[in-house]
């Protein structure tokens, strides 16, 4: 294995997040919090561990392999989080190491789920880094660092099949480096125009900002003790439909630039995606009517509530913890689909599901016609048997891993639905559960043991189990 | 520059690897899955798997905004068809691989012209014309011509006991009478651009440049010459073997094709009619020898097996045939063949690549092409280039000593316009019309000014 190279990758990671914490320094100068000092500190020693990673590893040769991908990715989103956690706990505003850990990880995973039980004490500067994590995190670092340093590695396709989430990655373009710049170029865009319109809305600046990039990683991470219930209905429409845009394969946004509006339009996973949407947000808006005064009010929250899941984001207008049964049913089953492969959305991606339904149709079939041959059809294309196959095994390695942290988390002392949510809402990425861990309490009573398996539950829902599974288990490491 | 290359087979994946590293945009287009798979993880290309006939898959690799399009698929048919549709959807150029020989002899202009085909390649007639240059020149084991063949250029390696071996270049050159330039070296793997006070040793790969009168009596002079081959044994009867026979034929060889299907050796014979076929396995050993192996002057194995090629080829190099040469596809083969002591193996993966690059390159140059030829040469560390010369070029009418060239490029011959081949010194001067040849390593030109600093 060509471990210089997973070295200098990941140094490269560390040095890269050094430069993005002076982002939030800016902001901590503009509001002259004392949190700078806590921020320079990080970024001297992420700067300093980088250099040493980088300096010790010099790779001769930068060929990696699939393998070396998988691990890459793994040990840089570790390393991501240990670094991320560093303002935090240097400030002294998250005293415990552990707590800044699992916000760190919460917020690179875009899960959004917080142990803060005062949000709004928190200094901006940190507000905007907890936010800007989720931004980082959305699109992928080992992403943003193709696009932008020329040659990472050769045969880099193997990180970005590591770090983007999904059964099928492909490119837009022919070359790497064009290709993720394409996705930052859409990324980027789509948050400045939410930006403006949240802007457009009365909302202040700051206030636009974090809610902005914490919608565009689909995060969750809010400022305010109640997410965004306070802020005016527009504000809510607009967070519902961003929400609902940023779970929407990439792909797409990019056929809609080149004008290719008919595949665009055309694309089976876009509808079964809308559909999804719609047919959930018009069964919570019937059963939850009664708690409500309006229409407009019950079209809202439900809507706002389905996106918030469905996009695997986590901001929260009401605390659905208080809706009945049937609405709580939907949001948990939508907990797990999560949006569109390819887009910022984590969960088990409404891609697989597709996939899975339209196999279990071809299975269904073959039992009544056993010689019958079925080729299995995804966007007008054939998919590949491997691929099919593949995402069986997803969803096998998906549900025993899903067991396992439960199993592993029920010897903490909670009831039964907060453990089964608090799984579910960190392994998909999504952020408040129900019970003592819904939308209007915080993961803060867990113990540090339930908070470091959580922690790890989120990051390997982030990136689809396999790379962290590769990197821990032993026969990658022992020489045979 | 974006291309597209549609088939990923041998042929397409060392097109793919040579126009990858040069910077292009690939789309490539296959028919499996699988080689699509393959071949993304290994280059950062885009890959389109479908039928390269199919609008919709043309449509989705781009051929709207392609720059280049190449159809290097198993079956000659289909690239013509594909080079003809993505020609009408907005590809600027269109790239065939066209070999077999029912085209190439009767109808290939026609069909280039009505299928609006910039060019059509032929892998296995310019290995054939490769290995004819060859069997010519036995003491080299590369041989490229420029300009209609005023100047020639040959890779040959030197052995213990060279004359030339622990030699200051100058002095070789005060020796000799005559008019010649050793452009590289290859010493160990490693290029060298020689100077004056380079020592050459046993072992190294040193390129030669002269004119080809200059070149018979300088080999003569340093005892290397070695007569040319006239009866020629070659193994396996495929399109090359064909191309290979009609033109050693047509100079008066005696030629001998071994083939092992009997109706294969009789489509031969009838088309080759001066040929001798032997129906038979070319990889046993006694039918070699009863059909005098030792006594022919070289012996060319072209079967499509690579291990059979060098294996037949090392038994006939202990049979002390003068000449062999092994036709093997797989680089990582031909290096093993050469340790084993297989002096000279070719390959059409190589030579085709060579054609694309310059036609590549060409597209390339705004002005219009102006490079005539291209080669890769020393093992592919090195490139020679022929340029013809613009009028408004800088270089024209600048004494070379004066001219700030990069470093590691050579100008190692000017042909002026009547012909006249001139090995430059530092005093000569190019001349509008001229045709140069520019020795480039380590650097990619693609304009004959890309050579100033």
């Amino acid at each position: 294995m060509n471990r210089r190279m997973v070295l200098y990758t990941v140094g490269t990671v560390i040095k890269i997040e050094a430069a993005l914490m002076l982002l939030p320094t800016i902001c901590a100068l503009i509001y002259k919090e004392s949190c700078v000092k806590a921020l320079l500190i990080s970024i001297a020693l992420s700067l300093a561990a980088g250099f040493a990673l980088t300096l010790i590893s010099r790779p001769g040769n930068k060929v990696i392999y699939a393998r070396e991908g998988f691990i890459t990715v793994a040990l840089a989103w570790i390393a991501l989080s240990a670094f991320g956690a560093l303002p935090f706990y240097i400030s002294g505003e998250i005293p415990s190491y552990i707590d800044a850990f699992f916000e760190t990880v919460s917020g690179f995973t875009t899960t959004g789920a917080s142990i803060l039980g005062n949000v709004e004490a928190m200094s901006r500067g940190l507000l905007f880094w907890r936010s800007f994590t989720h931004w980082i995190g959305g699109m992928g670092v080992l992403v943003f660092i193709m696009a932008i340093i020329p040659s990472l590695s050769d045969r880099s396709i193997h990180l970005l099949r590591a770090e983007v989430p999904g059964p099928i990655v492909g490119k837009l373009v022919p070359r790497i480096k064009q290709t993720t710049r394409i996705l930052y170029i859409i990324y980027m865009a789509l948050t400045a125009i939410m930006f403006f319109l949240l802007l457009a809305g009365g909302m202040p600046v700051f206030d636009s900002i974090v809610h902005s990039i914490g919608t565009a990683g689909t995060g969750g991470f809010g400022i305010k003790a109640d997410s965004v219930g306070s802020y005016s209905p527009y504000i809510q429409w607009v967070i519902t439909i961003f929400m609902l845009i940023f779970g929407v394969n990439f792909n797409i946004y990019y056929l809609i630039i080149l004008k290719k509006f008919k595949p665009a339009f055309k694309s089976a996973e876009l509808w079964f995606y809308l559909g999804v949407v719609a047919a959930s947000t018009v069964t919570i808006a019937v059963n939850v009517a009664p708690m409500f005064g309006n229409l407009s009010e019950t079209v809202r929250h439900s809507a706002f509530q389905v996106a918030t899941v469905i996009s695997t984001t986590g901001f929260s207008t009401v605390d659905f913890n208080q809706w009945p049964a049937l609405s709580k049913t939907v949001l948990f089953l939508l907990m797990f689909t999560g949006g569109c492969a390819g887009s910022t959305a984590g969960g088990f991606k409404l891609t697989r599901v597709f996939i899975l339904l339209k196999n279990i149709k071809r299975e269904l079939k073959k039992l009544l016609h056993p010689r019958s041959v079925n080729a299995l059809k995804y966007e007008g294309k054939r998919l590949d048997e491997n691929t099919v196959g593949s995402v069986g095994t997803y969803l096998s390695i998906y549900a025993f891993f899903l067991c396992g942290i439960l199993l592993l988390l029920s010897f903490e002392p909670f009831d039964f639905e907060t453990n089964v949510t608090a799984t579910v809402a960190c392994f998909n990425n999504i952020g408040p559960g129900f019970g003592a861990v819904g939308p209007a309490a915080s993961f803060a009573e867990y113990s540090p043991f339930g908070k470091i398996l959580l922690s790890f539950a989120m990051l390997f829902g982030r990136l689809e189990i396999y790379p962290l599974f590769i990197a821990f288990s032993p026969s990658t490491w022992i020489k045979k | 520059m974006d291309i597209i290359v549609a088939g990923c087979g041998k042929i397409g994946s060392s097109l793919v690897q040579t126009l990858e590293k040069e910077g292009h945009n690939l789309t490539i287009i296959d028919a499996s899955a699988e080689v699509i798979t393959e071949m993304t993880n290994i280059y950062d290309v885009m890959g389109v798997c479908g039928s390269a006939t199919d609008c919709e898959t043309l449509l989705e690799a781009g051929v709207d905004n392609a720059r280049l399009f190449i159809a290097v698929t198993d079956s000659d048919e289909l690239n013509m068809l594909s080079c003809y549709i993505a020609k009408k959807m907005g590809a600027h150029h269109t790239v065939a691989r066209i070999r077999n020989p029912e085209y190439n002899d009767r109808s290939l202009g026609f069909l280039r012209e009505q299928l609006n085909i910039s060019m059509a390649i032929n892998p296995e007639l310019l290995l054939a014309q490769e290995l004819y240059n060859l069997l010519r020149l036995p003491s080299a084991f590369k041989v490229e011509y420029f300009a209609r063949r005023t100047l020639e250029m040959i890779e040959i390696r030197l052995k213990e006991d060279s004359t030339l071996c622990n030699k200051k270049l100058f002095k070789l050159r005060e020796k000799q009478d005559l008019q010649f330039l050793i452009g590289a070296v290859l010493r160990q793997g490693e290029l060298i651009i020689p100077d004056g006070n380079f020592e050459l040793k046993a072992g190294d790969i040193i390129s030669l440049t002269a004119a080809p009168g200059d070149m018979q009596k300088l080999l003569k002079n340093l005892g290397m010459l070695k007569k040319e081959s006239r009866n020629i044994m070659l193994m396996g009867g495929g399109k090359t073997s064909y191309y290979l026979a009609k033109q050693l034929l047509s100079s008066g060889c005696n030629v001998k094709i071994i083939e092992q299907k009997e109706d294969r050796c009789l489509a031969l014979s009838e088309a080759l009619s001066d040929a001798v076929l032997i129906h038979g396995d070319g990889t046993r050993q006694e039918l070699l020898l009863e059909e005098g192996l030792r006594s022919h002057d070289a012996f060319v194995t072209l079967t499509g097996m690579d291990e059979e090629n060098i294996l037949t080829g090392l038994f006939a190099s202990g049979q002390n045939v003068p000449q062999v040469i092994a036709k093997v596809n797989r680089k990582e083969l031909a290096s093993m063949a050469e340790k084993l002591g297989l002096d000279c193996t070719l390959s059409t993966k190589t030579i085709t690549s060579d054609i694309v690059l310059r036609y590549v390159r060409a597209l390339e140059n705004s002005r219009g092409s102006n490079i005539e030829t291209l080669y890769k040469i020393m093992d592919g560390t090195a490139e020679a280039l022929e340029f013809n010369v613009n009028p408004d070029s800088a270089v024209i009418g600048i004494p070379l000593k004066d001219l700030k060239i990069k470093s590691g490029i050579l100008i190692a011959g000017i042909i002026h316009s009547e012909k006249k081949a001139v090995i430059p010194g530092g005093n000569d001067s190019i001349a509008n019309g001229d045709k140069v040849i520019v020795l480039a390593a380590d650097r990619r030109l693609s304009d004959l000014d890309d050579i100033l600093r």
